[in-house]
């Protein structure tokens, strides 16, 4: 179970996450954000994010923040 | 849930003046998180290139030089030889290192200088607006080479790796990329090896990055990683070149 | 250490650096300045310091920026073809307010020029070089010895200002082998402490070297600043010699080699009855205009000798603003002036002045 978390002040809109998404939860906004991008958006309706990672990996701009439950529970943070 | 993946303490929170999907932001992340896992920000000090990267110590909170072109091997040996105990790591792009500085990057690295080079190869000149690089492809359009780079007219692109491997101070050779998230990872792992090479006291080490330039090649940032991986890789082969001897 | 030692100029003013607190030097081999690198070669390892022969003199350069924006004291040294590699480089120190000490041992130009003495670079070394608004403090040693006593000045200078110093001699002074005693400086300038080195950040934030200001309002504000420390230089750091002048009717400007055959040329006229002095400038910038000036109220012929198209004597011309008349005599291409054909230039300004 995972999530991530896109900081607008960051994000310039490139796409690279939502191009390696192994499950499709990225798109693109349809807002602007306040740096006049359209930023990552993540739509994770049915709960399916693994926390993998490999969008913040991709990330040039820092932006993706990647929180994961631990395998032995629940830690909100 | 727990955090696992965030902004490395060595990075500062400003925000970078890098185009949208520009390798610089993911090579960055990565020198930023190696500094952090081997524990040595405060022993760690930067020489920016000139290039797109110039304001790189706006991102690194790191002491900082500001090196004129092509130079910053030669300043990275001033500071290293007067702080041996410091990491000293030069950050440097295709005409930094392979047009004006490829004298400072061969004799640091005859020397055996300790410190540690990212070499950020996109083939052509971004911060300047496109020009030919020294490693722009055969074919390849540029500013100045509007109807494709032809080896007649402007000679091969160099293979800086390739050049560098054979010189005995040379100890850890690598060219990796940032196209895809597998090589991403390979890349951490390579610029973490640079590093220990340093910290161990056993030479130069160098890592070759190819890195995608969207804005200057015409494409848009997925279109650019597949060309990282299509193209440049073809005559850029990734993978480790030389690797210092255990013990 | 108050022996004297029988060295070449160029190996005094090794000595001096390492005795003033140098332990780092950066440099390439060029003519005729080679004995300061080589002699570097085997006296830094024996205080703990390092040499290191660069690639080239652009490497050079870069590498004294490394060294000194890590806080050590350092230097280099050339002759003409290699200060003019290095000039991008030492406009970059100077921007980046990086103290060091660089030599330049002039030898004859322009381009690969020849291997004899001249003062041609003296353009070079007080009105810039580099690009952009900066100026080097230029200390001219006539002597060996004074080549000794202003290298070790040179580092004080270099740390008070954060500038870069430049040391301008000449082949003559370089390879001349004299009896030199090293003594610390009578009044020795306190060096501050450069918390803003690069030197890893335990504990504090981090500094930044850097010469790149895309806001002209700050680059302006830097660049007014920059001109504030010089003027207190322009105060505080003009060096000359004047030496028979009190009662002279003829004074001869000259600096380096040339002053020292001057004073021979002196002491002939003086045996004729020629009253002639020197007015030596060894400090180039800041030009001591004011020396000149004063002299000027008094004395109506002045004669600049140089081994050089014309350079200093601009400064001259400056600081004299018509008060006197002005004379030139030269020899370039690396052919010095004998004492012979100073004593006849001043004899034929004596006779046209009566």
């Amino acid at each position: 179970m995972g999530k991530i978390v896109v900081n607008e002040e960051f994000c310039k809109g490139c796409s690279l996450c939502i191009s390696v998404c192994p499950q499709k939860l990225i798109r693109t906004a349809t807002h602007v954000s306040k740096k006049g991008y359209h930023p990552a958006q993540f739509e994770d309706p049915e709960g399916k994010c693994s926390g993998c990672a490999v969008c913040a990996l991709m990330c040039p701009d820092v932006a993706i923040t990647v929180y994961r439950e631990k395998k032995t529970g629940v830690t909100k943070k | 849930m727990e955090a696992v993946v965030q902004r490395p303490e060595t990075l500062t929170s400003a925000n970078t003046h890098y185009c949208p999907g520009c390798g610089h932001g993911i090579i960055h992340r990565l020198i930023a998180e190696v500094i952090d896992e081997l524990g040595i920000r405060e022993k760690t000090v930067i020489v920016a290139p000139v290039g797109c990267a110039v304001l790189l110590y706006n991102y690194f909170d790191l002491d900082s030089y500001e090196a004129s072109h092509g130079r910053a091997p030669a300043i990275a040996t001033g500071c290293k030889r007067v702080h041996p105990e410091v990491v000293v790591l030069t950050y440097q792009g295709d005409g930094d290192l392979a047009a004006i500085g490829t004298a400072e990057i061969v004799h640091a690295a005859t020397r055996g200088e300790k410190i540690t080079t990212v070499f950020v190869n996109n083939a052509i000149y971004g911060m300047t607006a496109g020009q030919m690089a020294p490693t722009t492809l055969i074919g390849q359009k540029t500013t100045t080479t509007p109807d494709g780079r032809t080896a007649e007219r402007a000679g091969y692109p160099i293979r800086v790796c390739e050049m560098l491997t054979p010189l005995e101070g040379a100890k850890y050779i690598a060219r990796v990329s940032v196209s895809s998230p597998k090589n991403v990872i390979q890349a951490k792992k390579a610029i973490r090896k640079a590093f220990e090479t340093q910290i161990k006291g056993q030479g130069f080490s160098l890592v070759e990055v190819l890195s995608q330039c969207p804005t200057n090649w015409h494409m848009t940032p997925v279109e650019s990683v597949k060309w990282v991986d299509e193209k440049m890789a073809a005559y850029f082969p990734l993978g480790e070149f030389k690797v210092p001897k255990e013990g | 250490m108050t022996e004297k030692k029988f060295m070449a100029g160029n190996e005094a003013i090794a000595e001096a650096a390492v005795q003033a607190g140098c332990r780092y030097y950066f440099g390439y081999p060029i003519t005729p300045q080679n004995e300061i690198g080589e002699y570097m070669a085997w006296r830094l390892p024996e205080v703990g310091g390092t040499f290191l022969q660069a690639e080239s003199e652009l490497a050079a350069i870069y590498m004294v920026f490394g060294a000194s924006g890590a806080g050590a004291r350092v230097m280099t040294s050339s002759s003409g073809p290699g200060i003019s590699l290095m000039q991008e480089g030492i406009s970059y120190i100077a921007a980046a307010e990086l103290p060091c000490v660089i030599v330049n041992m002039m030898r004859c130009g322009p381009g690969l020029g020849g291997i004899q003495p001249s003062q041609s670079d003296y353009f070079q070394a007080t009105k810039g070089g580099g690009h952009g608004d900066y100026h080097l403090l230029v200390l001219a040693p006539s002597t060996g010895q004074e080549a000794a006593n202003l290298t070790m000045l040179a580092f004080d200078l270099a740390d008070k200002y954060r500038n870069p110093v430049m040391i301008l001699g000449d082949g003559n002074i370089g390879q001349m082998m004299e009896p030199i005693e090293f003594k610390p400086l009578e009044k020795p300038v306190a060096a501050p402490k450069k918390n803003w080195a690069l030197t890893g950040t335990p504990g504090r934030p981090r500094n930044l070297i850097k010469t790149l200001f895309l806001d002209p309002v700050v680059l302006e504000k830097r660049n007014l600043a920059n001109a504030a420390k010089l003027r207190e230089a322009v105060k505080n750091e003009v060096r000359f010699e004047s030496y028979l002048t009190e009662d002279a009717e003829i004074v001869i400007a000259a600096y380096g080699t040339v002053a020292r055959i001057a004073k021979t040329a002196i002491k002939i006229l003086r045996e004729k009855g020629l009253k002639v002095g020197l007015l030596r400038p060894i400090s180039l910038y800041p030009f001591p205009y004011q020396a000149f000036s004063d002299t000027a109220e008094r004395v109506k012929d002045f004669l600049v000798v140089e081994m050089s198209m014309g350079q200093m004597i601009e400064d001259v011309k400056l600081a004299l603003c018509g008060k006197s008349r002005l004379h030139f005599y030269n020899r370039v291409g690396g052919m010095v002036p004998s004492f012979d054909e100073i004593v006849a230039q001043a004899e034929k300004i004596a006779k046209e002045a009566r």
